[in-house]
């Protein structure tokens, strides 16, 4: 099972295939590897984004209709399961529109923008051991500093549509991703702490005997309320409140770029509930004590689409709070909270 | 130096959350609201002037598009309105199965009310739960008069049709569920943390704003005035059923008019099932054959009575000249028809005081005080507004 996912050996094969190859046509090896690399890599995260976002997106409304007393999708194939194959599909053929006034370059970059850190995240995403395409010695600043890109994004959108309403969202969202980004590092110290790492792996190495939500149960708490507030998720969807602002940042997109929108949203929360489960539920690990009889990533994922149902639970559970609340939860309320978890994390540590 | 700009946003007429096509100019300081103003007129189809051309009878089902919503509530304020003006005596059943059908009316509306106004807050769930309910008052219309919204459920002198025993029993089997289901609804909303947030201090007026601006229904109950025309100038048989009138915590916020009106829906289920219990048996017409036509019997086997029919439904009737004016309590306020008759078949002037154009008025006092976008998109929600009869 162990070989399988060992994808050093198979980069290794490749590696060496290539450099073969590159002797043959007089190409300097090294440039090409790295460009096949970043491509296969690329394609490989780019397809699981892609599915995943259906996936959830149909498993979001099977689940609400179900929580609503109704059956969700139905028409397109049995029980609606082509629903969102069909609509990537309409939103691809959609007429691309610009407005009048709308800045032209930062109107289409801004997509773009968005995406990429949502892909770029999933380079320290540890699937499986040895599977993860970067180790980085300090994946979990990386994921924060990569996170953190994608609001910039959003502001580029809600600015250069020349819309009002996107204008709000873009200001919206800028303040609340600041204001929760820290309540999220901040929540996430208290695991650095007790693993003494910042690399993935090592995180869940140290969980195998005991998850870190019993010890750091009010850091995962803290953690899933920020989490959600930086995918722009539901009660904290204020960037894009549909009653009030129409969409927020994306009003003016239509057809592929704002299926990207919706694609890094998608991916935003995939990475958020995976890093959660890192962090938090073991990762790949399995129920401390007990034998592991799935593979490691069957576990992953598991835990991973369990916090993505905990999301997809707040959005059909919770109105929408308002700005200044918003606002005045995450300075007064989970900030300190933070603080606090960190300070008796250090003291434990100190006294134990 | 850089000048500082208001920012004024459009909201409207096409907006998610306007209610139909209400068009708010709101001026804006970042987020926060310095001034609202409303404009009207999207859906202006000019309800009042019509009445001038057409007979008492065949104005009767324009007024199911006046609060569309609350389509049996407009029927029988406006067959009340022509009955005092020709002093018409409906018979007991007939009152008793108006004001069934108008208590049911009103759980529909508010049901409505407080689907949008959720959703609007960005609580999906209820507003499928409530529709999931309205949806089986619906079929209970469709039952007693085959339609669903727009009803004309009533006739100038009483109602044209009995409640049989099978829409009986639907209505009962509603009235059994219809509180557990309440409950539900207010399992995700009364204690909810963020509900609270959003809805409390949130659009306050003051029971003195109140009448002043003469709110009515639950928008002037909510500031803790205990004005309700059923009790006040009791019209059917509300003088014979008990209820109670909630007027709230008395603060006069969105919290309080969501209080009272969900405390309104329990009441309106109350009065069906004593009306179920006290309503008598008899005639369903008023005995006036000037304004009533002859039953369909004797429309086919007597000469007679077909010419009566005919006499009626092509000329109409020729009521008194004089003025009258009654209102009712409408699930959104009071609705009141003033008539001017000049003794011919037509309304010689007609004006519809309607319960939503009046609450809307108090939007920019309630958007005083550092209100927020969001809080406009409540309020507008607290309001409970129809733009079809505010605009008629």
């Amino acid at each position: 099972m162990q070989l399988l996912f060992d994808t050093q050996q198979l980069v290794n094969n490749i590696q060496h295939w290539l450099a073969g190859t590159c002797e043959l046509y007089h190409l300097p090896p090294c440039l090409v590897v790295t460009c096949i690399a970043i491509a296969v890599a690329l394609a490989l995260i780019g397809g699981f984004i892609s599915v995943n976002a259906m996936m959830v997106v149909l498993a979001e409304r099977k689940i609400a209709g179900y929580m609503q007393d109704r059956l969700g999708p139905m028409r397109v194939g049995p029980y609606g399961i082509l629903q969102t194959a069909a609509d990537a599909v309409k939103l691809l053929l959609k007429e691309n529109i610009v407005p009048k006034i709308a800045d032209k370059w930062v109107f289409f970059l801004a997509p773009v923008v968005v995406m990429s850190p949502a892909v770029m995240a999933y380079v320290v995403l540890p699937w499986s051991p040895g599977l993860i395409v970067c180790d980085l010695n300090l994946g979990v600043v990386y994921l924060m500093a990569v996170g953190s890109i994608g609001v910039i994004g959003i502001i580029m959108a809600g600015w250069s549509s020349g819309n009002k309403y996107s204008l709000l969202g873009g200001i919206r969202s800028s303040a609340q991703i600041v204001s929760y980004e820290l309540a999220m590092s901040l929540a996430v110290i208290g695991v650095l702490m007790l693993a003494g790492s910042l690399k993935m792996s090592d995180i869940i190495g140290a969980q195998q005997d005991c998850w870190y939500i019993i010890k750091q149960p009010l850091a995962f708490i803290l953690f899933i309320i920020a989490a959600t507030a930086e995918c722009n998720r539901a009660p904290f969807d204020l960037p894009e409140a549909e009653s009030e602002l129409i969409a927020g940042f994306h009003t003016e997109y239509g057809g592929i770029k704002f299926a990207m929108f919706f694609l890094a949203e998608y991916a935003n929360m995939f990475v958020a509930s995976a890093v959660c489960a890192t962090l938090f539920l073991g990762g790949w690990n399995g129920i401390p004590g007990l034998p592991m009889i799935l593979p490691p990533i069957v576990w992953f994922l598991l835990k991973t689409y369990l916090i993505v149902f905990l999301f997809i639970w707040f959005r059909w559970t919770y109105p929408r709070i308002r700005v200044d609340q918003l606002m005045g939860f995450g300075w007064k309320v989970l900030l300190p909270l933070a603080f606090l978890n960190i300070g008796l994390t250090g003291l434990v540590m100190v006294l134990i | 130096m850089s000048e500082v700009q208001e920012l004024i946003v459009n909201m409207g007429p096409q907006h998610p959350s306007t209610h139909g096509v209400l068009r708010l100019i709101v001026h804006l300081d970042g987020e926060v609201v310095t001034r609202v103003i409303p404009d009207l007129g999207y859906l202006h189809r000019g309800l009042e002037k019509l009445a001038e051309n057409k007979t008492y009878a065949q104005f009767l089902p324009v007024t199911d598009r006046l609060d569309y919503l609350a389509a049996i509530s407009n029927n029988l304020a406006y067959c009340l309105a022509v009955e005092k003006l020709l002093g018409l005596d409906v018979p007991k059943r007939a009152s008793y199965i108006r004001v069934i059908l108008a208590e049911l009316t009103r759980i529909v509306s508010h049901l409505v009310w407080l689907a949008t106004h959720a959703l609007d807050l960005g609580a999906f769930t209820p507003f499928l739960y409530c529709f999931r309910e309205r949806e089986l008052l619906l079929d209970i219309f469709e039952m007693y008069c085959g339609s669903r919204l727009t009803t004309t459920a009533f006739r100038i002198g009483g109602v044209p049709k009995d409640i049989d025993s099978q829409i009986k029993q639907k209505i009962e089997e509603f009235v059994k569920i219809f509180p557990s289901k309440m409950n539900e609804y207010e399992a995700l909303l009364t204690n909810n943390k963020i509900w609270l947030e959003r809805t409390m201090n949130v659009g306050i007026i003051s029971a003195e704003d109140a009448i002043n601006y003469s709110l009515s229904g639950p928008c002037v109950r909510g500031s803790g005035v205990e004005w309700d025309i059923r009790r006040a100038e009791p019209y059917c048989v509300y003088n014979e059923l008990d209820f109670d009138i909630p007027t709230g915590r008395g603060v006069g916020d969105t919290y309080d008019r969501y209080l009272v009106r969900l405390e309104e829906m329990r009441q309106s289920n109350r009065m069906i099932k004593q009306a179920f219990e006290k309503m008598p048996e008899g005639n369903l017409m008023a005995d006036d054959p000037r304004v009533v036509p002859p039953t369909r019997d004797n429309v086919q086997t007597r000469i007679e009575s077909l010419i009566h029919h005919f006499h009626i439904m092509a000329e109409g009737f020729n009521p008194p000249v004089g003025e009258v004016y009654q209102a009712i309590e409408a699930p959104k306020g009071e609705l009141g028809f003033y008539i001017i008759s000049d003794g011919s078949p037509k309304p010689y002037r007609m004006k519809i005081r309607v319960p939503s154009f009046a609450n809307l008025q108090a939007i920019e006092k309630m958007c005083e005080n550092g209100m927020m976008l969001a809080d406009v998109v409540a309020i507008i929600g607290t309001l409970d507004i129809v733009l079809g009869e505010i605009d008629r």
